[in-house]
Formats: structure tokens, C-alpha cells, sequence
């Protein structure tokens, strides 16, 4: 039957695909959205049944698609007997509450959001319960937390709902969180993150040195999730959604998750001393505080609420004892409390509907005014109760039955004792939920005169009570489900056993009567324990909780602002600071290799050099506030770094550095032309000390980390030894830098046209908007502030001397571009040069003047550099080898000697064109402002022409 | 000559640090530059040093220098030119939008004001 596991994606795709629906369908009324939330539910079940007999007989169906294989994340879907249990009760009761939902939301509540949501969960629900990956597990169990949040906080004009919907997702979410954790290393003992092997790996897991912290952190997720102390107090406060909801995240589905995951990892990390402590432990705790403060509640969805959490630690309890007999009474009770939970929450959601009103202590005397009601809840509550022959009855049996057979602190009286002691508090609740609601005189003061509802809205809860009935009395018919789930919690070799009312007098049966008596005469006595109950002071874990988050909350807001305060010098700072820590922490926490290099000897030039390098630079600080002088200054570092690269071997480096230096100071230099001349004196002494010493700390460290690698060799060989031996072989060039980047690494370069293609446009763009807005405004004002110019802004001389320059510099570049491949020079130097080559036209006469004159725009020139070079590597393709393989041969023209050519010098184009263009184009934008303030645009060349007869006065335009 | 290359890229790190600390957007763009000029320094050095090494393949030669910081390093020169640009626009941009050449912004940050206790 391998091929039915096709339906478990389906299964759990479903409700996903489903929840698109009633969001659009409920245009078309509330039947219609309803139908088509039910539709895709019922679709889910059905498929479900089709799979169950194959369960039923004792297989495992699987699926499964690989998805991350690599993390160990997979989509592999798994159908056991524990699966198709919480999996039919999920989508059964799930679909209960869809049409008890119709009937309860008014009309004023957007219905479509609501069964949205519920599919939305619906899904993740069932997810977990399929998963046979504990990593997609981890998903849908996050998706749960999510989308219940969504559905608690559905009433969103409600704080209550907003702060429940809030507690329920920290708590549940930070428990998730500690479940990844868990997961993880469970799935790293285990080698595998699949379920289907994790369960296999008892021994290994069990006896790793890793099993408590694991076994804690799932706990944690467990725990929080199922509500059990202490983290028990989300669930009650989530009672502020919609009853429906209540209905299906605390009967059937959300709590139980945690249930379920306990009893999926059973196999593998029960029976172990640990687990019986923790999870025994905390059960029995839970199932009694629980069912004391459940007494004393007198919102009817608050008892319900905790009564649920007790109902829960005595799941839990009887999945930590670890015992298979234990589990299968678990497994009993899981679905038991399922029926009459559900049950329960839907007639105090009747009741609310109905009196608008759940406050106990206001109601009483329903039952003649609601009969059907009356009679279902009597029922339900009986069966709470663990009153014969209703279902709760024959798991509350079991349960002491197990609890007998317990030795706790070593003590074997203490867990029947204990146990007994809850039992009775569950009866108390639970007769008092029948009494003080539906006994008692009739009253005339219901906020809203009560009947019962019509069949739509109590068929849910009626066909859950026949459940409920049928089960009691006929418990052989669920057997063969209990067998089948046990056997999955369990791992199979369940002892012979049968579910039945009668085993004759045995010691639980006397218990039971005990709790009954018990609970009978604590409701008689339930006035003035309750009076005692509010008198005695106990912690209200609301008010704990929004104080742990307040604190988490102001303390998250200190740090945040503290760090990020829109202060880019502090964050300047505090990287600064880290980098340089983080340096420091390597630089402590590794050894050092002896210095392998001897040092090159130190010589006059390159001494000189370095003085004028350190008497700019100490200058370039102490003087910044002038700016100009720290250009100037700027300027002499970049020519200082230039001719060392000269002097280290790199010529064309030192043509790049130089070519670009010229560049950047023309661009500075317009931009300084509107930014103010001085920088003011604003920091304190204090704080430019602070930052010299974090300035001199990052220098030192600067200084230490490049000495340390230029006194040694490489760690490991370097790729450049391929580079040397294949430049001229493979690229047909000897000068292998540049064969390195039209070739060898081509795409880098590539990639690195197209970025600064992109810097180029960004220039363009911002300046187009600076313009457009208040900058430009204010620019078309500027000139009242102008400082004094030059009379003479195009000279006579400069504008000659650049005319003959003009072919001459060309000419260079051209030369540059074409010895690239075999001699220092390329693309991207001789763009530079072409480009500065522009400039001193641009600067002799004018922007504006010269652009007049220009044919093609600058952003053609970048498109079109980068078209040709991406031309040049789909080309290898058309010779059917990768992207950017490049290849060269040899052409001879008598009489003019042999010219190599090479594909790269195609794409070297393309480098060269956009160079040229982004070059341009950034100092385009710069002097498109300087023309916004005014300033003239010239007709003549030169402003004074020795050839010209007019007066010598700016021609204007 | 180790020492000295390492202490000009420790210098030119240490002003570039600390006029990137500055408060306004010129000696940040200044300090940028400086860090640009150590950080390219630093890869080139990377492929150790060397004095009169032919950096071109000929015929008869065996040993050259690094190729291979060079490249990238031509590449990083050209790109911190074009980060430099945009930058300056930037800061070109902020100033003449609100007449402020403040690098610092916030309500608690007024221009004129120290930022940090």
C-alpha cells in the first residue's frame, strides 16, 4: 500500500489551498463561505479515510519529496496510526466547528477573515501531525503559533483578545524556539532529521551525553504549547476569542500538539529517569493546581479553560510515566477529552450567544429554558466528570489504575493520592458547571431572555455527545483505533488489553467513588471557599508576565536606541570599535608562524616617499577643516600611492590610481564648489579624543596585521602560479594582470562594468531629483552667496593648449587600450585617460559649451560598453563553450608587422566604453547643477580672443 | 620597507578613521577616500612585496610578481571611485535639499548639537 501515501500531500495541502477561498466567497454570502471552508476539510477527510484501513491493518504509509536535501529538510510525509488519530480529529471536530461557526459569528463579523484563518491552522495542524521530517515539522509548528494568533486576536477591537493573541504567541513561540533547538541536536544524535530513523535511534539518543538538553528543550516546546505549569497561564487568557475557536484550539487541535509530539517522540525518549521526573512531574502538578483554580472560576470559558490545562497534565502525566499501559490510557483519554471538550466550549458558547452573558454567578435555572442545551451539557460535563458509563469515565479508570501501579519521591501512595485529590476537584468543576448554570430558580435579570439555539448551532455538540455515549458504552468499538495509535506511541508490543466499563471492584473504582463523594460535598461547600479562595492572595500571572515583557521591552529599547540612534557617527564608531575587537579576539585566540620573509632592505626613494606620505596624511587631519587644503592634500597621498605601486612592481596599477586620483579630485572640487569652504569646530575635545584613540587603536592594529603578512609567505599555494603559466598559453596576453581581468576572471569585471555602469545612472538620477525638488529651488537662488571668481573662466591659454592636447591625449589612450594585452595598460586605463581627456575640454571651455558639441550621450555609452561586452562572452557560446571564453589568434598585414587579435580585446571594449561613459556621466550630473545656479553658458571657446574684435566681456547666450 | 608600507596603510587607516568620525559629510567623503587608498594598499600587499620584479611575461624570466591582488585591485580602485561619486552626490544631494551638510539625523541629533554624551 506504499502508493496510498500519495494522499498524505494532498491531505496537508488541502485546508492551505482551501483557505484562499473564504475570503473571496463570502461576496457570495455566509452559506456559501462556509460551504467552501467545509468543502476542502470534508475533500481532506475523505482522503483520510481512504488511507485509514491500510492504517488500521498496521501500515506506515510515507511519502516523500526532497526539498533541501542538503540541510536534511525534506517534505517526507508519514501516516501511522498516532497520525491518523490527531489527523481525523483535527479535520472531524474541525469541521464541527465550521458549522457551529456559521451559527455563532454575527453579522457584523467579517466571516472570511474567521475560516481563513481556521483553514489556515487547519492546515498547520495537520501538518505537524503527517510530518515525517522533524524540520518541517518545526514549520508547521511555528505556523500553528501564527495562525493561532491570528485566530485569538480575531476580535481585534477587543484589548482582551489583542493581549490574549499576544501572551499565546510569546509564550507558544518562544517554546517553539526552544524546540528548534531541541530538534536539532535530537536530529544530530540521530543522525537524520527524519522521524521514521530518529525512532529507530532509542539507545543512541538515550544514552548521549546531549539527551537531557535536548529532552529539556522539547519539553520546553511541549510544555508551553499544552499549557502545563508553568506555562499554563496563556491558555486561560486566550478564552477571549471567539467560542468556536476556544473550541477547536483547546479540545482538539493547538494544545494537543504538544501532547501529540510528546507521544510521537515516546519511543525514543521515554522511559528514561529524566523523563519520568520532568514529564510526570509537571503533569500531575498541572492536572491538580489546574483543577483547584477551575473550581473557583466563574467565567463558564475560564472553568472550561482550566479545566482543560488539568485535563492536559493528566495526559501528561500518563505519557510520563512511560509505561505502554500508561500510554495507551493517554491515548484513550486524547480522544475522550477531545469529544467532551469540544462539546463543552460550544454550549458555554451557546450559552454566551444566548444570555449574552458567561458569568456563572448570573446564570442558573437554564434548564427548562434551554433544554437541549441543558441536556448536552449535563452529558458532556458527566463525562468530564468520569461519571459511568461515559467515555470520561473509562480513561479516568485507567488512569488511576496507572496511578496506583506509580511510586513517586518513593512513595506509591503519593501519585493515587494526588491523583484522586485532582479527580475530585474535575467532579467539583464539572457538577458545577451543570448546577450553578442549569439548576437553581429560574431568574428574571439574564441580560438576554434565553432559548435554545437552532439546530445549526447545537447539531456539533449533540453528534460530539453521541460520541461521547457511544463510546462509554460501547468502548470496543474505538478499540481497534487505541490499539493502532498505542502501538504507534509505543513502538508496537502493547500487552493484551480491552477497553471495557466493568472490572470489578478494583482500588480505582474506590478512588473514583472517593473523588465523587469528595466533589459533591466541596460544590455544596462552594460559597465559602470561594470566599476563602478570593481572600487568599496568589500570584496573577497576567501581571508577572506583562512585567517580564515590559522589562524585555525596555530593555530591548535601550540597547536598540542606544546603538541606532540615527547617528551615523556613532555607528561609524561602534563598527569601528567591533571590527577592531573582533581583529583582537583572533589576533589572541591564534597562534602566529615565525616570519618566514626577510624584509626588503629600506632605500632613500621609497623613504621619502613614505615621509611625504605621513607628513600629508598627519596634515590632511590637523587641516581638514579647510577643505580645499584637504583636497590639495588628498591629491598628494593619491600621487604618493601611485608612485609606489611604481616602485612595488605595478605599472598598471600606478596608471589606474593616477588616472582615477585626477578624476575624483575634479569631482570633489565641483561638488566643493556648492558645499561650504570650512568645516565648523562641533565635537568637544572629549569626543575627538575618543576618536583619535579609536583612529590611532585601528591603525596600530592596521599597522601589526599587514606587517605580520608581508613578513610571511602564503599559507597555502597561490592560484596565481596558474595565472603566470596560462596567461600567454590561454589568453594569448603577457601582461597578466590584464589577461586576469578580461579573461581569467572576466565575469568579476563584468559584474564590475555593470556596478559602476549602475553608480553612474544613481549619480544621474539623484541629481535629476535634487533638482527637481528644494535643492533645486534653492540653486536657481545660489548666486546672491557666490564667492568670488575668476574674471577670466575660460582662458585664452588653457583653451589652446587643451585643443592640441585633445588628439594627443586620444592618441595615448588609444595606445594604452591597445598594448593592454600584452603591456601595462586596458580598458579600463584607457577610459580614464579618454575620459580626463574630455575634461580638459570640458574645463577650458566650459560644460555646457562642450557637451553642446557632443553627439552621443553618456548613458549610450554606458549601454552600449556593456552590450559589447556581454556580446563578447555569449560569442563563446556560439563556439559552444562557456560564457566569457575568450579566444585570440594572429593576423599579419604586410607591410606592417603581425597584430595579435583576441576576443578579449572586444570585450576590453566594452570596459573601456563604460568607464568613459560613468566617468562622464558622474561629472555631467555634478555640472548640470553649477548650470541651474545660473551660470552662463558661453558662445565662444575663450572668453578674451586676440582673433575676435568685441569688447572683452563674457559672451552670453 | 615592510615597516614602512605597513605603518603609510596604518596612518592612512588611522586619518581615515577618524575624519570618518567627523559631523559632517566632507571629511567623511575625505575619510573614505583615505580608508579606500589603505584597503587597496592592503590587497595589493597581500601579494607580498616586491622591488623590480617584471610584472610582464618575457622570454627567459622566471619569477614575477603577484598578478593576481593587482587585478583586483585595479577593479577595487575603479569601483572606490565610483562609490566615492555616488557619495558625493549624496552628500551634494542632503546639503543643497536642506541646507545641511550634517551627517547626523534624528530629532535628538539637532545639526549644531553634539549627538553623544
Amino acid at each position: 500500500m506504499e502508493n496510498a501515501g500519495g494522499f498524505l500531500p494532498i491531505i496537508a495541502v488541502l485546508p492551505f489551498l482551501g483557505a484562499l477561498f473564504p475570503g473571496l466567497m463570502i461576496q457570495a454570502g455566509r452559506n456559501t463561505c462556509a460551504a467552501f471552508t467545509a468543502a476542502p476539510t470534508i475533500l481532506a477527510l475523505i482522503l483520510l479515510l481512504l488511507s485509514a484501513p491500510a492504517v488500521m491493518r498496521g501500515d506506515v504509509l510515507t511519502f516523500g519529496i526532497d526539498w533541501l536535501p542538503s540541510l536534511g529538510l525534506n517534505v517526507n510525509f508519514m501516516l501511522d496510526g498516532l497520525g491518523l488519530l490527531f489527523a481525523g480529529m483535527i479535520l472531524g471536530i474541525g469541521l464541527l466547528i465550521i458549522l457551529y461557526a456559521r451559527f455563532y459569528l454575527s453579522r457584523e463579523d467579517p466571516m472570511g477573515q474567521f475560516y481563513t484563518y481556521l483553514l489556515l491552522f487547519q492546515g498547520a495542524m495537520v501538518g505537524i501531525v503527517l510530518s515525517d521530517n522533524i524540520l518541517l515539522l518545526l514549520v508547521f509548528w511555528e505556523l500553528t503559533s501564527l495562525s493561532s494568533f491570528l485566530l485569538i486576536g480575531y476580535w481585534k477591537h477587543l484589548p482582551e483578545g489583542r493581549q490574549g493573541a499576544r501572551m499565546a504567541l510569546t509564550v507558544t513561540g518562544l517554546g517553539g524556539l526552544a524546540m528548534i533547538a531541541g530538534m536539532l541536536i535530537l536530529g544530530d544524535i540521530a543522525g537524520s532529521y527524519d522521524l521514521s530513523v530518529i525512532l529507530t535511534q532509542k539507545d543512541a539518543i538515550q544514552a548521549s551525553p546531549m539527551y537531557l538538553p535536548a529532552l529539556i528543550l522539547i519539553l520546553l516546546g511541549c510544555f508551553t504549547k499544552s499549557a502545563q505549569f508553568p506555562f499554563h497561564f496563556w491558555l486561560p487568557h486566550a478564552m477571549a476569542a471567539p467560542t468556536p475557536v476556544s473550541a477547536y484550539l483547546h479540545s482538539a487541535t493547538m494544545v494537543k500538539a504538544g501532547l501529540f509530539l510528546m507521544a510521537r517522540m515516546w519511543p525514543v525518549l521515554a522511559g528514561t529517569p529524566e523523563w519520568f521526573w520532568i514529564v510526570a512531574s509537571t503533569g500531575l502538578i498541572t492536572m491538580v493546581m489546574a483543577a483547584k483554580i477551575a473550581l473557583f472560576k466563574d467565567d463558564l470559558k475560564a472553568l472550561l479553560a482550566f479545566s482543560t490545562v488539568s485535563h492536559l497534565g493528566l495526559i501528561t502525566m500518563l505519557l510520563g510515566f512511560g509505561t505502554k499501559m500508561a500510554a495507551v490510557a493517554a491515548v484513550f483519554h486524547i480522544i475522550n477529552h477531545a469529544t467532551f471538550k469540544a462539546a463543552l466550549f460550544m454550549t458555554a458558547g451557546i450559552i454566551d450567544h444566548e444570555t449574552h452573558t458567561r458569568d456563572i454567578k448570573r446564570l442558573g435555572g437554564l434548564r427548562h429554558l434551554m433544554p437541549i442545551t441543558f441536556g448536552i451539557a449535563t452529558i458532556a460535563a458527566l463525562s468530564m466528570a468520569g461519571v459511568i458509563p461515559l467515555n470520561g469515565f473509562l480513561s479516568k479508570e485507567m488512569m488511576l489504575e496507572e496511578a496506583t501501579h506509580t511510586v513517586w519521591w518513593g512513595n506509591p501512595w503519593l501519585v493515587p493520592a494526588l491523583a484522586t485529590i485532582g479527580t475530585l476537584f474535575s467532579v467539583a468543576y464539572s457538577l458545577r458547571y451543570i448546577a450553578h448554570v442549569f439548576f437553581g430558580p429560574e431568574r428574571s435579570d439574564y441580560p438576554s431572555h434565553p432559548h435554545d439555539p437552532g439546530f445549526g448551532m447545537w447539531a456539533a455538540p449533540a453528534f460530539l455527545v453521541v460520541l461521547v455515549i457511544g463510546i462509554g458504552v460501547a468502548p470496543f468499538l474505538v478499540e481497534p483505533l487505541v490499539k493502532v495509535t498505542a502501538g504507534a506511541v509505543t513502538g508496537g508490543g502493547l500487552p493484551d488489553f480491552h477497553l471495557k466499563i466493568w472490572h470489578g471492584l478494583t482500588l480505582p473504582l474506590l478512588l473514583s467513588g472517593l473523588a465523587f463523594l469528595g466533589g459533591a460535598i466541596l460544590l455544596a461547600l462552594h460559597a465559602p471557599l470561594m470566599r476563602l479562595w478570593l481572600a487568599t492572595p496568589r500570584p496573577e500571572a497576567k501581571v508577572i508576565f506583562d512585567g517580564i515583557t515590559r522589562a524585555a521591552t525596555r530593555a530591548s529599547t535601550v540597547l536598540t536606541d542606544g546603538v541606532h540612534n540615527g547617528a551615523l557617527t556613532r555607528n561609524g564608531a561602534i563598527f569601528a570599535v567591533t571590527v577592531i575587537g573582533a581583529g583582537l579576539l583572533a589576533f589572541t585566540g591564534g597562534s602566529m608562524a615565525e616570519a618566514t620573509r626577510a624584509p626588503l632592505p629600506i632605500t632613500m626613494l621609497p623613504a621619502i616617499g613614505w615621509l611625504l606620505l605621513v607628513l600629508a596624511t598627519i596634515c590632511l587631519v590637523a587641516f581638514h577643516r579647510n577643505r580645499f587644503l584637504a583636497l590639495v592634500l588628498m591629491g598628494i597621498v593619491g600621487l604618493i600611492v601611485s608612485m609606489g605601486f611604481v616602485y612595488l612592481s605595478a605599472p598598471d596599477l600606478a596608471l589606474t590610481q593616477i588616472s582615477v586620483e585626477v578624476v575624483t579630485i575634479i569631482l570633489l572640487l565641483l561638488a566643493l564648489n556648492f558645499l561650504p569652504r570650512e568645516t565648523p569646530i562641533e565635537s568637544s575635545v572629549a569626543r575627538r579624543m575618543r576618536d583619535a584613540a579609536i583612529a590611532v587603536v585601528g591603525g596600530v592594529a592596521v599597522t601589526g596585521l599587514t606587517y605580520a603578512i608581508l613578513l610571511r609567505d602564503f599559507a597555502a599555494e597561490s592560484i596565481s602560479v596558474f595565472h603566470l603559466a596560462n596567461s600567454y598559453k590561454g589568453g594569448g596576453g603577457t601582461n597578466v594582470v590584464n589577461v586576469i581581468l578580461v579573461d581569467f576572471r572576466g565575469f568579476d569585471t563584468y559584474g564590475e562594468i555593470i556596478v559602476l555602469g549602475i553608480a553612474a545612472l544613481v549619480i544621474f538620477a539623484l541629481t535629476e531629483t535634487v533638482l527637481k525638488g528644494p535643492g533645486g529651488r534653492w540653486l536657481s537662488t545660489w548666486k546672491a552667496q557666490r564667492y568670488a571668481e575668476a574674471g577670466d573662466r575660460h582662458p585664452l591659454m588653457m583653451v589652446v593648449a587643451t585643443r592640441v592636447m585633445m588628439p594627443i591625449a586620444l592618441m595615448v589612450g588609444a595606445y594604452i587600450f591597445l598594448r593592454g594585452h600584452n603591456e601595462p595598460g586596458g580598458g579600463f586605463i584607457a577610459g580614464l585617460i579618454v575620459a580626463i581627456a574630455f575634461l580638459m575640454q570640458y574645463m577650458a571651455s566650459g560644460f555646457a559649451w562642450a557637451e553642446s558639441r557632443q553627439r552621443v550621450t553618456y548613458h549610450a555609452t554606458i549601454g552600449v560598453g556593456v552590450l559589447i561586452a556581454s556580446v563578447t562572452g555569449i560569442g563563446a557560446w556560439l563556439a559552444g563553450r562557456p560564457f566569457l571564453t575568450s579566444d585570440y589568434g594572429y593576423l599579419h598585414f604586410p607591410p606592417i608587422e603581425e597584430f595579435e587579435w583576441a576576443t578579449a580585446m572586444a570585450f576590453d571594449t566594452g570596459v573601456f566604453l563604460t568607464v568613459v561613459g560613468a566617468v562622464m556621466l558622474a561629472l555631467n550630473s555634478l555640472s548640470s547643477m553649477a548650470r541651474r545656479t545660473g551660470e552662463t553658458v558661453n558662445v565662444f571657446p575663450m572668453d578674451i580672443n586676440p582673433a575676435r574684435n568685441d569688447a572683452p566681456s563674457e559672451g552670453e547666450a | 620597507m615592510e615597516l614602512l608600507f605597513a605603518s603609510a596603510i596604518g596612518l592612512l587607516t588611522a586619518g581615515g578613521l577618524y575624519l570618518v568620525l567627523r559631523l559632517r559629510s566632507f571629511p567623511v567623503i575625505i575619510g573614505i577616500s583615505l580608508l579606500s587608498y589603505a584597503v587597496n594598499l592592503f590587497l595589493f600587499g597581500t601579494g607580498r612585496l616586491v622591488v623590480d620584479m617584471p610584472p610582464v611575461l618575457q622570454k627567459g624570466v622566471e619569477t614575477y610578481t603577484d598578478p593576481l591582488p593587482q587585478a583586483l585591485v585595479l577593479t577595487a580602485i575603479v569601483i572606490s571611485f565610483g562609490m566615492t561619486a555616488v557619495v558625493v552626490m549624496l552628500a551634494l544631494g542632503s546639503f543643497l535639499s536642506s541646507r545641511d551638510d550634517s551627517v547626523n539625523i534624528g530629532p535628538e541629533t539637532p545639526p549644531e548639537q553634539e549627538n553623544e554624551a
